[in-house]
């Protein structure tokens, strides 16, 4: 790989130097060309099912059937055998729902805001990220169905009219979270859909059985990749990422709300928006690495696409987002322990810190601000292993931080006559454990049918797909060559 | 390479999104009829031990309500009368009918008829008969023209939209408490009549002396006037009103 370093062209024309750290780091390693990305992707979903894959789905996908198990169990005994009680109404199922639906947040922020900012080293990543994503946000919907009690009158979540003769109350955030949380999962399935399309009809052209032409042909809705199918592609996908962008912060904004508009002393902040949003996005981006660290590993190819320097913008963001979420537990403190003056509020705090759960505050403080500044190192950036570790730490402390807040909070509020202890029962502990199971069976499968990475937006960040692009040592005959600095990249 | 669909699958999705729409339309409709209590209440009979008909003992000889119901106006349980209350007259009206068999049994064994329950609202919901008596609510409101009924049967749906429609306007259901027990009594249609029967004058109803009013605007007029003078404020919008 040269960089753009040529003083003249033989043609006597003046190229601008570029020196090596200023030079593009290109977004596919070694140059591969169009075709090697097609063959390289769309094999994972063609060739023979690999001895990994079937040991990972054979250990998770048992683990996955805990959740139907499990739930079927509550359902038949009732909300009663998990382990929460007043005052502790609010335990491990609220904090696993805001845990995933957290993590469910990194899919769209790459697909909608990077694309409407035009981070091109996105296109390697956000399938994945947004299979992800879905798959987060249904584990996360089990928990507000099943936490109702009554499963069955889970309905009553949506206006529906009824013979109760009651209405939703539209002034709750329960509500607003319902409205939210479907709004994004169906954005985003259709927005992980419409990317899709494309790379189906790619799946298509190359299936060799009938099965899988039909298949892949019905999904694909007749793609042809004519010049009209692509004009409406790109303007359907720009909407979505136009719907998309402010769902990204809103849907964590009103997760938030179901605790900041509530009159506990803990949860009454303003702050919790933002900080919730960037504690989303903290903990997506180190699911996504978790999840993309393996596959690399299984299919080395990716090593291409997924390049060092994706994990390395990666590591930033977390970097970035740690550091705001850890500002936003300071500011807490701050204005608990300090500013407010509120007697109920510090001791909320003071509680969190010294009281019956102030370990889980001290391991959330511990890996949601601690463990990510090991990033300020470019080295720890580049080194696999380390992303990896710190990225399970994100993604333990992200929990401990939604438990920290619900749980604590719950437990010792304004009187110490109601105050009260909560130990999860086993039934909630392995449905946790079961829907760890469940999201990655699901994206083993992902992996296995769909196309893990977009090829076409992958193919469109190569150099040649620049129309000012020109193959090395032809470029003296075009002005467009000399007038900006090349891509280095593309040498 | 040959072509994987044919011609015709172009509209295959247009066919399968108007079946989906049919079904599904069908579907809403069929939970609309068949899921309400509207449906799946009103009109339960069970058959009883004895075909005890309400019409000839409520209707025809025009018995009080609280004759038998003793408890109604004065607990929160409406209570079935004890076989020694119908013994009461049965010893002497048609003592050896065969169809009384059951209740000389009862009687005899101390362990009374076993009627089937057929007005139920659930645990969780605290009713009162008592409250709704003495403000003038008449037991028609919810078991309708018992005194017409051979075999009674529910008539309401007896839902939380039932209740609640009433407790958002009780006016609708508040009449003179001596016609409590009088199922087929309406408010009197004359502005006169109406005024004189609250003790007041039309005026002071806001009505015009001799007007013809509906049978609606009757019965609004008057249940303004008892709701007032009773204070009757149900509970319509908070939950521990009546889950308690």
């Amino acid at each position: 790989m040269a960089t753009a370093s040529h003083n003249t062209s033989e043609d006597g024309v003046v190229v601008l130097h570029c020196p090596p750290e200023l030079a593009k780091i290109p977004l596919v390693n070694h140059d591969r060309s169009l075709g090697w990305i097609t063959e390289n992707v769309a094999s994972i979903c063609e060739e023979k099912t690999r001895r990994y894959w079937w040991i990972g789905f054979f250990l998770f996908a048992p683990i996955a059937l805990l959740v139907p198990t499990l739930l079927s169990y509550q359902v038949a005994n009732g909300v009663g055998v998990w382990g929460e009680n007043q005052p502790f109404g609010w335990a491990w199922d609220i904090t696993n729902f805001v845990f995933w639906i957290g993590i469910g947040h990194a899919g769209t922020l790459i697909s909608a805001i990077l694309f409407l900012t035009r981070q091109k080293w996105r296109t390697s990543i956000n399938r994945a990220a947004e299979a992800m994503t879905l798959f987060a946000v249904m584990c996360a919907g089990l928990y507000p169905g099943f936490h109702v009690g009554r499963f069955w009158k889970a309905w009553y979540l949506f206006p529906i009219p009824n013979w109760n003769g009651i209405w939703q109350n539209y002034r709750s955030p329960l509500l607003w979270d319902v409205f939210a949380v479907s709004t994004y999962f169906t954005v985003s399935v259709l927005f992980w859909y419409v990317g899709l399309i494309p790379d189906l009809a790619t799946l298509r052209d190359r299936a060799k059985s009938k099965i899988k032409q039909f298949a892949y042909g019905v999904a694909a809705l007749g793609w042809r990749g004519g010049n009209r199918h692509w004009q409406h592609y790109e303007m359907a996908y720009l909407i979505l990422a136009g719907l998309s962008t402010p769902l990204v912060l809103s849907v964590h904004s009103i997760v938030s709300f179901d605790f900041a508009t509530s009159v506990v002393p803990g949860w009454h902040t303003t702050i919790f928006p933002p900080y919730f949003v960037a504690g989303a996005i903290f903990g997506g981006f180190a699911m996504v690495l978790t999840l993309m660290l393996p596959a690399r590993l299984f299919y080395p190819q990716l090593d291409d696409m997924i390049t060092r320097n994706h994990v390395d913008k990666m590591a930033k963001i977390i970097l970035l987002t740690g550091t705001i979420v850890g500002y936003a537990y300071l500011m807490e403190l701050f204005v608990a322990l300090v500013y407010s003056g509120n007697f109920y509020e510090s001791n909320a705090f003071y509680n969190r810190a010294t009281g019956w759960y102030a370990w889980h505050y001290y391991a959330m403080m511990f890996c949601n601000v601690i463990s990510p500044q090991i990033f300020w190192s470019k080295k720890m950036r580049h080194n696999y292993i380390v992303v990896f570790i710190v990225c399970q730490f994100v993604n333990a402390g992200m929990w401990y931080e939604r438990f920290v807040i619900i749980g604590t909070t719950l437990a010792q509020d304004f009187l110490p006559s109601s105050w009260g202890h909560y130990t999860p029962s086993w039934v909630e502990v392995f449905t946790f454990i079961g829907t760890f199971g469940m999201f990655i069976t699901l994206f083993l499968l992902f992996m296995r049918f769909l196309p893990m990475i977009t090829i076409f937006e992958v193919k469109a960040v190569k150099p040649e797909a620049d129309p000012h692009f020109h193959p090395e040592g032809d470029h003296g005959h075009d002005s467009h060559a000399t007038a900006k600095p090349k891509e280095a990249a593309a040498h | 390479m040959p072509q994987i669909f044919q011609r015709g699958a172009n509209l295959v999705p247009l066919k399968i999104l108007l079946v989906l729409g049919a079904l599904a339309t069908g579907a809403v409709g069929a939970v609309w009829y068949y899921f309400t209590p509207e449906y799946t209440k009103v009109g339960y009979q069970p058959s009883q031990p004895i075909p005890f008909s309400h019409k000839v003992h409520a209707g025809q000889l025009n018995i009080d309500c609280r004759f038998c119901h003793s408890f109604a106006d004065s607990g929160a349980h409406s209570n079935l009368p004890s076989t020694q209350l119908c013994m009461g007259c049965h010893t002497q009206v048609q003592k050896d009918s065969p169809k009384l068999e059951p209740l000389r049994q009862g009687w005899a064994s101390g362990k009374g008829v076993p009627w089937v329950q057929i007005h139920k609202t659930p645990d969780h919901a605290y009713f009162n008969h008592s409250v709704h008596i003495n403000r003038g609510v008449s037991c028609v409101e919810c078991h309708g023209r018992v005194d017409q009924m051979d075999v009674v049967y529910q008539a309401k749906s007896l839902t939380m939209n039932f209740c609640l429609e009433c407790h958002r306007a009780p006016e609708n259901a508040l009449r003179p408490l001596d016609k409590v027990t009088d199922l087929g009594w309406k408010a009197p249609t004359q502005a006169d009549e109406l005024a004189s029967l609250l003790g007041t004058t039309p005026d002071k109803l806001k009505l015009k002396a001799g007007d013809q009013l509906t049978p609606g605007k009757a019965q609004k007029v008057m249940g303004e006037h008892f709701k007032v003078q009773r204070g009757v404020l149900p509970p319509d919008s908070n939950c521990a009103g009546c889950h308690r």
